[in-house]
């Protein structure tokens, strides 16, 4: 008889558990991805030079690759003042990631390097302890070719480092753009 | 006249017929007949030797046949008691058993590493805490865990998700090795664990122990206890706890900043414990927040690139007990009602239990998100009815049947996408086991059992991934709404699986048998196997899981030497599990994301095989001296290009001295050496990662296996009894004396970090 009295309590639990209706889940709203990077190049001798490099990843981890593309070439024996905007399109409208980079500018650093042609990077934004973030930079071509540009932003690195491959962290966005210099 | 608990006859009992004075005993077959009796009440009074008096009333009319049970005398039913809690889980399986004595010397360990201490089994581990048992080279969803009667349901299917079990819970620990025990599962294609804490005694009792722990590694300790009263009428209860608490743990060279863990165990237990019925209610929570190692937050391939050219983990801070992102916080609750009751057809049970497992995971985040990345809640309600029936030529026959619904829950709070879905599953099963003694010298059991299983599930595809798998031709019906970028999806499955098992045991002798199995295990595919669709940033590569897998089939084959006596004890076991539709990860490509390239893995079904040996001989020399060895070897393949299975744990081989002085309070000192080969079978998935930075290729070796490592731990242990009979036990554990710098295979941060290094453990218990 204590089975049968056992098995009685046991059926609210049971009928509790089996009452979930049937909706489905609510979407997520993926806050972290960033599924942009717009590097806006402007020539500090001619305001109309402008030159733009973009990536552009709208399925994120899915398996459509990003498209990457550079507007028109760079002026050699010339400067450009560099502006970085990372953006999160899967969300709607989509949100500005650079303001929550610039925010933790300490947590965050932008690496610049180039293969293939001459190029300089000056970083012009730094953190509360004077390390470079680089969300704004200067690119100097010293010479005409066509090479490429990488650009990585990496999230908690050593402050202040050497360099990219000593740095730690985790990588967050890392694209090299091919670029010609005339 | 027959015994209550068993329904045997009952010979030489007694039987007085109060009101007319007439006595009678009952024969052999427990028969007693009175004759030229009158239609009419009267009062029996039965005695027999073992048995306590009873009194009872019958009606005669005309020819009455009255069966009467009589309970066996408390003194005999304790035997009974003990004989039960040693008894096997089946009569032609080898268990390998880890005594409450082990358990105790363990209990600040988690349950992960008790297991290595049998033979053929080891840890996969996530750093240094969280480690998960591996058995005959197969782990996590194929591995399933009885804790007390209840199958563990605490989302173990994840490598990095250590079993929700506090090992101070539990007072013996079965391993059965590569088989499933079909009275719980059919599932187990690796093997099965069984925690079991033992039954209450049937006297006026109370006992209990506490035990302190403290070690040097991890600056921390634990404390632990527990209580149980009994009373003679069969009521008891008992209350248990742990607390534990530890800061970061150190290699020989270094601290492993944010390892630390805390964790809070509870357990409470009452019930009615009889013959020939009972019940029992039960409460258990395990909890626990532990960190894992900051070092290992690593996103892409290049990240690894850099942690395995750096060797050291590149932050490296003072130690603290400070639990930092990224940790896990987990809690468990388990609740199981349970009754039975002994009729002339057998013993009839009925379970009920439910259980809750949390698991938040905390992740470095940008922006000031304190949310956890991951937060499942995974809720199962199960209820079983199990008939144990025994016949007299002393054969067995077990069977059961048993429902379950579970569903999972992860929390969309996150903004983070799902790794695993909502479903919800409901299973059903049957199973029936009988086992007999052949002849003198064999022991047969054969069991089948069936498992239906029905899973709902609603997931957020990526409308890209859908598309590029086939998906959207293969499993259109699955579809609820295209949003775009994501799609909804409902997947409805239907599993039918039969396992079964055929097993032998031969006596040689007494002290010598030797067992002989065959086992076919049926295991679905787990949720992240169907569901996986994307970057996993722990392992810092994309995982992708297949919707149209079937069940995985395994077919375990062992053969088992076991031998015991007063001066050695030998154990020899060999396998052979062929898989069907084994479900591994390989990777097959890679693929560019904004972040870079990343390996690109996919769940794969192949045909599988692993064999292995192991080997356990102990030996005692003059009075007081031991020698203990422990080999044990594993081989995986798959089957058609014979390419080695990842994970398998290297050969291994512990050898181990002691000797005891009995004069000197039970003094036991030993020395233990482990040697670990470097594991020189697996398949290599390494591959070339363009570093754009220096326009080169780099190669990704996250396949070579680590070196060859040997270790030598010291042990020691005196025990003295307290003026008020209680017993003190203290123990001493040096592990890693010589404070060596390896690296383990088993080990998924192995990239990122080294061993612990030097240990000492001090443990002072009290049991009274």
């Amino acid at each position: 008889m204590k089975l049968l009295k056992y098995a009685l309590l046991a059926i609210p639990f049971l009928y509790f558990s089996c009452s979930d209706d049937d909706d489905a889940p609510e979407p997520i709203n993926e806050e972290e991805v960033i599924t942009t990077m717009i590097v806006t190049l402007v020539n500090h001798q001619n305001g109309s030079d402008v030159v733009t490099m973009q990536t552009q990843d709208l399925d994120g981890d899915g398996p459509n690759e990003p498209v990457v593309t550079v507007s028109g070439p760079l002026t050699a024996g010339t400067s450009y003042a560099g502006s970085i905007q990372w953006l999160n399109e899967m969300e709607d409208p989509a949100e500005d990631i650079t303001l929550e980079v610039q925010e933790e500018d300490d947590e965050h650093q932008v690496f610049f390097s180039a293969s293939g042609v001459g190029m300089e990077f000056v970083y012009m934004d730094f953190d509360g302890n004077g390390n470079p973030l680089g969300t704004q930079f200067v690119l100097a071509p010293l010479g005409a070719g066509s090479g490429s540009v990488t650009i990585t932003l990496v999230h908690e690195p050593n402050k202040p480092n050497d360099g990219l491959d000593t740095a730690g962290g985790s990588i967050d966005i890392q694209t090299t753009f091919p670029v010609t210099v005339e | 006249m027959v015994d209550l608990h068993d329904g045997l006859p009952l010979s030489n009992a007694t039987v007085e017929i109060n009101e007319l004075e007439i006595l009678g005993t009952t024969d052999f077959d427990g028969n007693v007949i009175f004759e030229n009796l009158c239609n009419d009440t009267f009062l029996l009074t039965v005695t027999h030797e073992d048995c306590v008096s009873l009194t009872q009333s019958i009606d005669i009319k005309k020819d009455t046949f009255n069966k009467i049970r009589l309970e066996h005398h408390l003194t005999e039913l304790e035997e009974i008691m003990v004989i039960s809690n040693n008894r096997n889980n089946s009569r032609t399986l080898f268990e390998n058993k880890i005594s409450k004595e082990v358990l105790e010397d363990y209990n600040s360990r988690t349950l992960g590493e008790v297991l290595k201490t049998v033979t053929g089994v080891s840890s996969l581990n996530s750093g240094s805490y969280l480690s998960k048992p591996v058995i005959n080279g197969l782990h996590s969803s194929r591995v399933i865990l009885i804790n007390n009667g209840v199958r563990l349901e605490d989302q173990e299917w994840g490598i990095e998700h250590a079993p929700s079990l506090d090992i101070n819970s539990i007072d013996k620990i079965s391993i059965i090795k590569g088989a499933s025990a079909l009275k719980y599962a059919g599932d187990a294609v690796g093997g099965v664990i069984i925690a079991e804490s033992t039954r209450e005694k049937l006297l006026d009792t109370i006992y209990g122990n506490a035990t302190t722990n403290l070690q040097s590694n991890g600056r921390g300790g634990g404390i632990s206890t527990n209580f149980t009263k009994t009373h003679s009428n069969g009521w008891y209860y008992r209350l248990q706890g742990t607390l534990k608490r530890m800061g970061d743990f150190e290699t020989a060279d270094y601290v492993m900043t944010n390892t630390g863990f805390l964790e809070h165990n509870l357990s409470l237990k009452a019930g009615l414990n009889r013959i020939d019925h009972g019940f029992d209610i039960y409460y258990s929570l395990f909890s626990n927040r532990l960190g894992i190692l900051r070092s290992s937050h690593a996103h892409t391939a290049v990240d690894i690139i850099n942690a395995i050219e750096n060797d050291i983990p590149h932050i490296i801070e003072d130690f603290s007990y400070d639990i930092n992102i990224p940790r896990q916080k987990i809690s468990h609750n388990l609740l199981k009602l349970r009754g039975f009751k002994n009729f002339d057809f057998g013993k009839l049970s009925m379970r009920y239990d439910f259980q809750s497992n949390d698991r938040k995971e905390y992740d470095i985040r940008r922006g000031d998100r304190t949310r956890p990345a991951l937060d499942l809640n995974l809720q199962t309600h199960s209820i079983a009815f199990d008939l144990e029936s025994k016949f007299e030529n002393n054969s067995n026959l077990k069977t059961g049947i048993s429902a379950r619904y579970q569903k999972n829950f992860p929390d969309p709070a996150t903004g983070v996408k799902r790794i695993i879905p909502d479903y919800k599953k409901y299973d059903f099963s049957l199973y029936s086991v009988y086992d007999t003694n052949f002849s003198e010298n064999w022991f047969l059991e054969a069991g089948i059992r069936y498992d239906f299983s029905h899973i709902d599930a609603y997931k957020y595809y990526r409308t890209s991934l859908w598309e590029a798998r086939n998906y959207d031709e293969l499993f259109p019906e699955f579809v609820v709404e295209d949003l775009g970028l994501n799609t909804l999806t409902n997947p409805k499955f239907d599993f039918h699986n039969i396992s079964s098992n055929l097993g032998a045991r031969y006596s040689i002798s007494e002290s010598e048998n030797i067992f002989i199995n065959y086992s076919m295990s049926s295991r679905k595919p787990n949720p992240s196997e169907l569901f996986s669709e994307g970057l996993h940033h722990s392992s810092a590569r994309i995982e992708i899981g297949d919707l149209s897998f079937n069940s995985e089939v395994g077919h375990n084959f062992s053969i088992t030497y076991d031998s015991s006596n007063e001066k050695s004890s030998l154990t020899v076991n060999a396998f052979a599990n062929i898989v069907d539709d084994f479900i591994y990860m390989i990777p097959v490509d890679l693929m560019p994301t904004i972040a870079g390239v990343f390996p690109y893995w996919e769940y794969k079904q192949e045909d599988a095989k692993l064999f292995g040996f192991d080997l356990k001989y102990d030996r005692q020399y003059f009075t007081n001296f031991f020698v203990g060895h422990q080999f044990s070897i594993i081989k995986g393949y798959e089957r058609a290009n014979d390419k080695p299975l990842i994970n398998m744990p290297p050969v291994n081989l512990k050898n181990q001295i002691s000797y005891s002085f009995p004069e000197l309070s039970n003094l036991n000192v030993s020395l233990e050496s482990e040697y670990v080969f470097k594991q020189n079978e697996y398949p290599n998935n390494n591959f070339e990662v363009f570093i754009p930075t220096e326009q080169t290729y780099q190669l990704l070796d996250t396949s070579t296996p680590p070196d060859a490592y040997h270790l030598l731990n010291f042990a020691s242990s005196v025990g003295f009894k307290a003026e008020n009979g209680g017993n003190y036990k203290i123990n001493l554990r040096v592990e890693n004396l010589f404070n060596n710098l390896y690296k383990n295979y088993l080990n998924r941060l192995r990239y990122f970090t080294h061993e612990m290094g030097r240990n000492i453990l001090l443990s002072v218990s009290y049991s009274y």
